[in-house]
């Protein structure tokens, strides 16, 4: 399993989860867990994904999710999630 | 499962608060490119290192892309040249040949420094060193990329107060040489006291005879993270403070941790260590003088500074050997004057002199650290300060070193420019009472005794 955290940050909006799913969905991203919620106003939402079986390498899918991002006017990231693993766990 | 909070978390260090990698430093044995003809030793160095490093630049970027994490810097360190070039080099001018040859090697594979030009003589000094050392002040006017570092003592040996002479000298030649930038050449030339063999900071990084043929070493950052989970403990005691740092130690070594085992996956080559310094730079918000306010002080320099950064530099590591598998390196808090703004408001205030630096020297990692002084200091002057950092380092048994600026044609109340990662600096006072026949005595300073520890 390649686990990788996908984190929505921006305005709320109609459809912001939507896009993102349509758009995993279409590139067979399995999705494992999603969370959401409010800070001052801005929406943050944390998706964990699994993308073994997608045909998309890990940059291309990050850098495309990136261009949703934009198109939307949040910003989407993916990272790896060894980062948060090895910062947040023994 | 990882939650939101903790990744949110880990996003803010990175995007708010100056969360980095500081460098991946590539080591490359040159052992094997000796050769006593010139030319031929030049080719095989420039080969070995841009066939080693050719995908350091590249793996930096993948791992930024992939975790989201800068990586600001990748660098070279290579095994110091005075052991290298000692068969081939008859004169200055062949060192500075191989100078070149280093400087065109960082370009062609796109890395910003590459640390090595250097000769550990902490007991003596062969032909071949002192040759070295005098080609330094032109082989770093004629580069750009070149780090050059002296190890002039250690422990174990006492001090080489011969060697120490001989760069008071050559540090006043480098910075004429490169008086139109300021003396930009001194910032790229260290001298040092117990070197270690694994740092991947600059100026002082080389790749130590003991170390295999290619090998990682990653250092990390964060003294805006240190400076921000701090803000939280205000007011509270000792053991609060201290608490706090070393969790956060602990989180940014263990980026450190990652991104050095994932440099070794995507190149192939062997982990070595992870230094968890707290490296500032003139960004606001990334400065250790501004943890130590925190911590209590109004500037760097008041009273209780040289306690602060004891208990900063002791948390830090204590947070960070627990996070990494292998430290080596430097690891502790620095404290250069240029790159931390901090700093230079506290000399700019009055607060932070060249004495008590020399006083904080004694209990953080490294030392007297980019500090512009009069361009119209004695080489002899520069030589004491060099002896007493020294002799700090040889009896405490720590890393120490010396990267002072003198400044052409600059004096008090002036500023240095140097652009970039190296800031600038308030040119500082230095004592002006005479050390000359002190330094003049030549010979060297015996290894101090192990017992007795008062």
């Amino acid at each position: 399993m390649n686990r990788t955290i996908i984190t929505v940050v921006g305005h709320d909006q109609v459809g912001i989860i939507a896009k993102v799913c349509t758009y995993l969905a279409n590139n067979r991203v399995n999705i494992l867990d999603i969370t959401q919620t409010i800070v001052s106003g801005y929406f943050n939402m944390m998706m964990i994904v699994d993308t073994s079986e997608s045909p998309k390498e890990f940059l291309a899918l990050a850098n495309e999710l990136e261009q949703i991002g934009e198109e939307i006017g949040v910003v989407i990231k993916a990272q790896r999630e060894d980062i948060f693993n090895m910062m947040h766990r023994i | 499962m990882i939650n939101i909070n903790e990744v949110l978390e880990t996003n803010k260090m990175i995007e708010e608060e100056n969360l980095d990698v500081r460098t991946i430093t590539l080591g490359i044995s040159l052992l094997d490119c000796v050769d006593s003809n010139l030319d031929e030793l030049n080719r095989k160095i420039y080969e070995k290192i841009t066939t080693v490093a050719k995908d350091l630049v590249a793996a930096g970027k993948q791992i930024e892309k992939e975790f989201k994490i800068p990586v600001v810097n990748k660098r070279i360190s290579i095994t110091p040249i005075a052991l290298v070039g000692g068969a081939a080099c008859k004169t200055k001018e062949d060192y500075v040949s191989i100078a070149k040859t280093l400087d065109a090697a960082a370009k062609a594979v796109g890395v910003n420094f590459i640390g090595g030009y250097s000769a550990l003589v902490s007991k003596g000094m062969t032909k071949s060193e002192r040759l070295l050392i005098e080609s330094i002040p032109e082989a770093l006017a004629v580069t750009e990329n070149v780090c050059a570092s002296i190890n002039v003592g250690s422990t174990k040996t006492g001090i080489n107060m011969d060697a120490v002479k001989l760069l008071g000298e050559i540090v006043l030649k480098t910075a004429e040489y490169t008086k139109e930038r300021d003396s930009l050449g001194c910032a790229k030339l260290v001298v040092l006291c117990n070197a270690p063999d694994d740092n991947p900071f600059m100026a002082g990084a080389f790749h130590g005879v003991t170390e295999a043929d290619s090998i990682i070493n990653v250092g990390v950052s964060g003294p805006g993270v240190v400076k921000t989970a701090l803000e939280s403990a205000r007011g509270a005691d000792f053991g609060t403070l201290c608490e706090t740092i070393k969790k956060t130690a602990f989180k940014i070594t263990r980026v450190g941790q990652l991104v050095a085992l994932e440099a070794s996956k995507i190149l192939g080559v062997p982990f070595g260590i992870v230094d968890l310094s707290l490296a500032p730079t003139p960004a606001v918000g990334d400065s250790v003088a501004e943890i130590l306010q925190e911590i209590g002080l109004e500037h760097p320099g008041a009273p209780g500074t040289t306690a602060a950064l004891a208990l900063l530099n002791d948390q830090v590591k204590k947070g960070g050997v627990m996070a990494s598998s292998y430290v080596g390196g430097l690891s502790g808090a620095f404290i250069p004057v240029s790159e931390d703004q901090g700093m230079i408001d506290a000399v700019n205030a009055g607060c932070l002199t060249l004495e008590k630096l020399e006083a904080m020297t004694c209990v953080c990692s490294v030392g007297l650290d980019m500090i512009a002084i009069p361009g119209d200091t004695k080489a002899t002057t520069i030589s004491g300060i060099i002896a007493d950092e020294m002799a700090i380092g040889m009896i405490n048994q720590k890393t120490t070193a010396v990267r002072l600026i003198p400044v052409i044609g600059k004096t008090l109340g002036d500023t240095a420019e140097f652009g970039g990662l190296l800031g600038y600096a308030p040119i500082m006072p230095v004592n002006s009472f005479s050390c000359d026949d002190f330094v003049n005595r030549g010979g060297r300073i015996p290894a101090p005794i192990h017992s007795f520890k008062n």
